[in-house]
């Protein structure tokens, strides 16, 4: 069904339950290294194994990440509260239960507000926030055998535990109503809102394509003018922003198709297909008491002090929200000038630019045109450039100061970028600085007014016009290195002009 | 007569993954029923005022420094498992299920 005509007979209801893992060194129960990429099976030790007597002892700082995530998503933080057992058989986790909250989960109760470009101009949402829980995140299997890589016709799986246990929180919203047409975009600017907000924090290196920040987007759809909730379906692996807006938009588009042809809904859970765009059937939704969640015995109560809160919340940073609303002003940027930096990522790269020295404008225009499309065809992530704010920054001021023209700043960012050094390293090794000292120009403002005798008569006779075409001589004599400037006071000085 | 259900001994045994038979599940009706009215026991002594308890110590806030250790190497890691495969655990495949 197409989507203009999905909006007109059907309010979506969304639901997005948000995986962060945490940046901290240690597991959230044991003292096993949660750097990513180890080798299989050497991050792991008797806790994470389950073998037979290991007790699990919580990671203070990851509480204290779960709690600094909750007020900063406007959360009241639980005083008293404990982990529970969530039991399935799965070979993901050895101990055939992963360590979660359910019941009493550490932070309730919040929202965070997102905007979103409708055809109106921008309009703000505020999405609840239901929960903010502490977990641990599973172990990986992969499926060998088969056509397909997948669990169906496997003959076996494989797992390495080097994942399981790291500290996970979840970020649970309250159903999201009333965004219409806006849905899948309202889907991925909260995404992208709690990204920022948990980078902001520095809790999460927040990597979509490293699995560091998951998403689960749940859809369903009631008939507009409706007010009872049709049937949801459940979208995992959803691992990119672009991806949550796809989900929902897919999911719509399917489950709309689905009612309209007189049939039900199926409460399930699908995986979305990066490839297609589209969500394929998983495993019929269990119940929840089907994990048979308690208690785990093994832990004693969570009851963080009410000091202890208060002294969390008055060191938090400042958040993505309010430092946008700082940076439009400081930088005097137009709504749309800021919207850019936003969609591109670019706002605390260019901020670190300026605060290395940079004039706000010239650390914009780096970060958006150049770099960006460095980013663009090297296919990283802006920020994932080989090159610092500080660089830029250096390379900024070597125009300013007039060791560089644009073009040659180009050559050392490139440089920069292929990891030849610092700024005045590439500019050294190079030999890109301009050539402004006279000694050096004069032979080429000598050689440009010998071959174009022409525009030197011009110029003697005052035709001063004229001397750009000896300029672009010089230029194109030095490899663009020449001071222009200076190059053409030379000239004029030459043919008497000046 | 048994309060706990042979349809729930049934649907205990599939989330366990245990193939049970018919007589199996009477049986295991019966043994459960008896734990469990044990178990309520506890229940009757405990009045109103103690309030439902998970630990045995009168303990919060027990944690660790977010520090790191070498755990096993994957050598000690993989000894106990039944079957390996490029230094990772094999596992029998799973059916109908993915997580």
């Amino acid at each position: 069904m197409a989507y203009d005509d999905v909006v007109r007979a059907y309010e979506p209801v969304l639901g997005l339950e948000t995986h962060v893992e945490l940046g901290t060194a240690s597991k959230m129960f044991c003292s096993c290294s949660t750097v990513f990429g180890g080798e299989p099976n050497t991050q792991v030790c008797p806790v994470c194994l389950a073998l037979p007597g290991a007790l699990p002892v919580v990671n203070g700082t990851a509480v204290e990440s779960a709690i600094r995530l909750g007020l900063a998503l406007n959360c009241s933080v639980a005083s008293w509260c404990r982990f529970a057992r969530k039991n399935y058989f799965y070979p993901d986790m050895p101990k055939n239960y992963q360590i979660s909250q359910y019941d009493e989960p550490l932070c309730t109760d919040g929202h965070l507000d997102v905007t979103v470009e409708s055809a109106d101009g921008p309009r703000e949402f505020r999405i609840g926030i239901e929960r903010v829980h502490m977990e641990e995140d599973t172990g990986k299997t992969a499926h060998v055998g088969g056509a397909t890589g997948r669990i169906h016709g496997a003959d076996y799986s494989i797992v390495d535990y080097n994942r399981a246990g790291i500290p996970l929180l979840e970020i649970v919203t309250k159903p999201i109503e009333g965004a219409g047409e806006l849905a899948p975009e309202v889907a991925r600017a909260y995404v992208r809102e709690l990204r920022d907000l948990a980078r902001a924090l520095g809790i999460s290196d927040v990597r979509m394509e490293e699995g560091s920040l998951r998403c689960d987007v749940n859809v369903s759809l009631m008939p507009v003018g409706g007010d009872e909730w049709g049937t949801r379906s459940e979208t995992k692996n959803v691992n990119s922003l672009r991806s949550v807006d796809r989900a929902v938009r897919h999911e719509m588009e399917r489950q709309a198709g689905v009612l309209e042809a007189g049939q039900r809904v199926v409460q399930e859970t699908r995986h979305f297909q990066e490839d297609s765009g589209s969500t394929v059937s998983g495993r019929s939704k269990e119940e929840a008491q089907d994990y048979r969640y308690f208690p785990d015995p093994d832990l004693v109560p969570v009851a963080p002090s009410a000091e202890w809160v208060e002294e969390l919340r008055a060191t938090l940073p400042e958040l993505p929200a309010a430092k946008r609303v700082r940076i439009q002003s400081e930088w005097q940027l137009s709504d749309e000038e800021l919207r850019d930096l936003v969609n591109a990522d670019a706002i605390d790269l260019v901020a670190a630019t300026v605060d290395a020295g940079a004039p706000p404008a010239e650390a914009r225009k780096w970060w958006l045109n150049e770099l960006s499309r460095r980013a663009t065809e090297t296919e990283v992530p802006l920020s994932g450039l080989p090159i610092t704010s500080a660089q830029v920054a250096r390379v900024v001021a070597l125009v300013e100061e007039g060791t560089l023209t644009n073009k040659l700043a180009r050559q050392v960012v490139d440089g920069v970028l292929n990891g030849e050094g610092e700024p005045d390293d590439v500019v050294e090794a190079r030999g890109l600085k301009v050539l402004s000292d006279d000694s050096a120009l004069g032979a080429a403002v000598d050689t440009a007014i010998a071959d174009n005798p022409d525009a030197a008569e011009k110029i003697r006779g005052g035709k001063v016009a004229a001397a750009g075409a000896l300029v672009g001589a010089v230029m194109k004599a030095t490899g663009g290195q020449a001071d222009a400037g200076r190059a053409r006071e030379l000239i004029l000085e030459r043919l008497g002009v000046s | 007569m048994s309060a706990i259900t042979r349809d729930e001994v049934a649907h205990l045994a599939r989330l366990s993954r245990l193939a049970l038979h018919d007589d199996e599940l009477d049986q295991l009706a019966a043994q459960l029923d008896v734990i469990i009215s044990a178990v309520a026991k506890v229940q009757e002594v405990a009045q109103g005022d103690i309030p439902p308890s998970s630990h045995a110590l009168p303990l919060t806030n027990v944690y660790r420094p977010d520090e790191t250790h070498q755990g096993l190497d994957p050598d000690q890691a993989l000894a106990g498992a039944p079957a390996v495969e490029d230094q990772r655990f094999r596992v029998p495949r799973i059916l109908g299920e993915e997580a």
